[in-house]
C-alpha cells in the first residue's frame, strides 16, 4: 500500500483492537481513506471491517495505535446497517434531529432538509412516519438524515444488506450520483464483492482473525457508473480479480 | 360479514352479555322470591340508587379526589423517580429494592399505621393510594427507559449530544408506550388504594368517601344502596380504564404497534 505519495483524510495506523472478552477482533491495521474518494472495505464477517469504520466515527476506539486526521476531524455523517429512525418522528422530524441537537434554528433548518430530502428522492415524503414505508425508503431518510449535517465524510456500515437486489441497484445509483454531486469522501463497508466493484474507486479487501487489510484495489473506471457499466468487460474483470482476493484473503475457508 | 358489521357486533356483544345478566338476576330474584336483604335485585338497586343519588355522588367524589390525586403524584413521583434511575444503574440499584419491598406489603396491613401517624385522613387515604398506584408507573417508565436499542445511543454519540438531549430525544420518548401502559394499571389501583384506606379509615373514624358509604349500608343492612355504591365503584374504575387506554391511543397510535393496525 503506497501510503507516502498520495495524501489521506483519515489514517489508521497500526491499530490493535481487543474486545473485552479477549478476542482479538483486528491486529497491525493500517488503512486510509483519500479525500473525494469512494473506499469501501470488503471482507468476511469477523475481519472487522465495521469496527474500523466505528473507530473512524469515533464510536469505538483502537486498543492500541491511532485515528489520525488531516487537520481538523471533519463532519461526518454515519449509516447503520439499519435505518435506525425514531418511530415516533416524522421522516422530516427524524431528519431534522442531528440539526436540532447541535442547536440549529428552524428556519436555517427548513431549507437544508428540504435539500437532504430531495437528494434521496422523498420530496413528499415528510410528514410520513417510518412504519408507513419500505426498507428501501427508510434507508433513504437514513441517508437524508446523514446528508443533512453537511458531511465531509460519510461512513455507511452495510447500508443495503438488507434490501431486495433491485432496491440495492437503484440505491447504489443515486449514492454514486449524490457523492459526485457532493464531491464526499465515502467509507463504505460490504461484503458484496459486485456492489463494492460497481461503487468504488478504491476497494481495500480485508481477512479475518485477526482483522488486517491483504489487497489494496484501485478500480480503474470512469464514473458516471449507470446500470451499463454491470454488463461491461472492465466490470467483470474487476470482479474476478477483487473475488480472487478475497478467497485469498479466506486462505481457503468459506465461512462467509 | 363485511368488517363494519363485524366491528358493530364485537361493540356490542358485552352489552348484549350485560343485559342477558341483569334480566336473568331479576328473573331469578323475583321467581325465587327472595327477600331484599339477602339479594336485591337489579331494579331495586337503580331505585335506591337514583333516591341516594345526592349522598353517593357527593361521596363519589370525594373518592374520585383521593384516586386522582394519588396517581397525580403517582406519575410525578414514578416518573420523577425513573428518571433518575435512567442517570445511574448505582442510583436505580440502591432503591429499586425498597420500592418493591413497598409494592409487595400489602395495603391493608400499612393503612392502619399510617392512619395513626397521619391525623389528616384526607392525607391518609392519599398516601395509601399513593403506595399503591406508583410502582406500576415506577417499574414500567424504568424499563422503557433503559429499553434503548445502542444504534440510538451510537447515533446519539455521534451527534455529541448531550445527556439530557439523550433523556429528551431518546429515551422519554421510547419510554412512553412503557409509561402509559403503568399508567393504564396505576389508574385502576389508585381506585383500590382509596377504597381499601377508606374501609380501613371508616372502621375508625367517619369518612365520607364511596366505600364508607358502603360500609355504612352495611351497618345498616341497606343491602341494595350496598350494591348501588358497588355499580358506582366499578364504573368509576372502567371509565378510568377506558379513559387512559383512549390516552395511550391519542398518543401511540401514529407510530406505536400496540395502537396501529397493519396497512396494506
Amino acid at each position: 500500500m503506497d501510503t507516502q505519495t498520495t495524501s489521506s483524510l483519515v489514517r489508521l495506523r497500526q491499530v490493535d483492537k481487543t474486545f473485552s472478552n479477549g478476542t482479538v477482533a483486528i491486529k497491525g491495521l493500517d488503512l486510509d481513506l483519500r479525500p473525494g474518494s469512494f473506499t469501501s472495505l470488503l471482507g468476511p464477517s469477523g475481519c472487522g471491517k465495521s469496527t474500523a469504520l466505528r473507530m473512524i466515527a469515533g464510536l469505538t476506539s483502537p486498543s492500541t495505535g491511532a485515528v489520525e486526521w488531516s487537520g481538523q476531524r471533519p463532519e461526518l455523517g454515519f449509516v447503520f446497517q439499519e435505518p435506525t429512525l425514531m418511530p415516533w418522528r416524522t421522516v422530516w422530524g427524524n431528519v431534522f434531529l442531528p440539526l436540532r441537537i447541535a442547536g440549529v434554528p428552524r428556519a436555517v433548518a427548513e431549507p437544508r432538509i428540504a435539500d437532504a430530502l430531495g437528494r434521496v428522492g422523498l420530496t413528499g415524503f415528510e410528514r410520513s412516519y417510518p412504519r408507513q414505508l419500505s426498507g428501501g425508503m427508510k434507508m433513504r431518510v437514513s441517508i437524508a438524515r446523514a446528508l443533512v449535517t453537511r458531511p465531509a465524510l460519510l461512513l455507511m456500515d452495510e447500508p443495503f444488506a438488507a434490501l431486495d437486489e433491485i432496491t440495492r441497484s437503484r440505491l447504489n445509483d443515486d449514492l454514486l450520483q449524490v457523492w459526485q454531486a457532493e464531491r464526499l469522501t465515502i467509507g463504505f463497508v460490504t461484503h458484496s464483492v459486485f456492489e463494492s466493484v460497481f461503487l468504488s474507486d478504491r476497494i481495500l479487501v480485508m481477512a479475518a482473525r485477526p482483522g488486517r487489510v491483504v489487497a489494496d484495489i484501485a478500480i480503474d473506471a470512469p464514473y458516471p457508473r449507470t446500470d451499463e457499466f454491470r454488463t461491461t468487460d472492465t466490470y467483470n474483470h474487476y470482479c474476478r480479480i477483487v473475488s480472487q482476493a478475497l478467497k485469498q484473503a479466506m486462505g481457503g475457508h468459506h465461512d462467509l | 360479514m363485511t368488517f363494519e358489521r363485524g366491528k358493530a357486533l364485537r361493540a356490542a356483544l358485552p352489552f348484549l352479555v350485560g343485559i342477558v345478566f341483569l334480566v336473568g338476576w331479576e328473573v331469578f330474584v323475583r321467581v325465587n322470591n327472595l327477600p331484599v336483604y339477602l339479594l336485591p335485585g337489579p331494579i331495586r338497586i337503580a331505585q335506591r340508587l337514583y333516591e341516594e343519588w345526592g349522598t353517593l355522588s357527593d361521596s363519589l367524589i370525594v373518592t374520585l379526589e383521593v384516586t386522582f390525586g394519588a396517581l397525580f403524584f403517582a406519575i410525578v413521583g414514578g416518573g420523577g423517580l425513573a428518571v433518575l434511575f435512567a442517570q445511574s444503574k448505582w442510583i436505580e440499584a440502591s432503591f429499586f429494592p425498597y420500592a418493591v419491598i413497598l409494592q409487595v406489603t400489602p395495603i391493608v396491613a400499612i393503612a392502619p399505621l399510617i392512619l395513626i401517624y397521619i391525623r389528616n385522613t384526607e392525607v391518609a387515604l392519599l398516601v395509601c393510594a399513593w403506595i399503591v398506584a406508583f410502582f406500576p408507573i415506577l417499574s414500567n417508565t424504568t424499563l422503557g427507559l433503559n429499553s434503548v436499542d445502542p444504534n440510538f445511543m451510537d447515533l446519539m454519540q455521534l451527534y455529541r449530544a448531550k445527556r439530557w438531549q439523550v433523556l429528551w430525544f431518546l429515551r422519554m420518548p421510547g419510554a412512553m408506550p412503557y409509561f402509559l401502559g403503568g399508567l393504564k394499571i396505576a389508574g385502576g389501583l389508585s381506585l383500590i388504594g382509596a377504597v381499601v384506606a377508606e374501609f380501613t379509615a371508616g372502621t375508625a373514624t367517619a369518612g365520607t368517601g364511596l366505600a364508607y358509604r358502603i360500609l355504612e349500608s352495611s351497618y345498616r343492612l341497606d343491602i341494595p344502596r350496598m350494591y348501588a355504591g358497588l355499580a358506582l365503584l366499578s364504573l368509576t374504575g372502567v371509565l378510568i380504564f377506558a379513559a387512559f387506554s383512549f390516552l395511550s391511543w391519542l398518543v401511540l397510535h401514529r407510530w406505536h404497534e400496540s395502537a396501529t393496525r397493519r396497512e396494506g
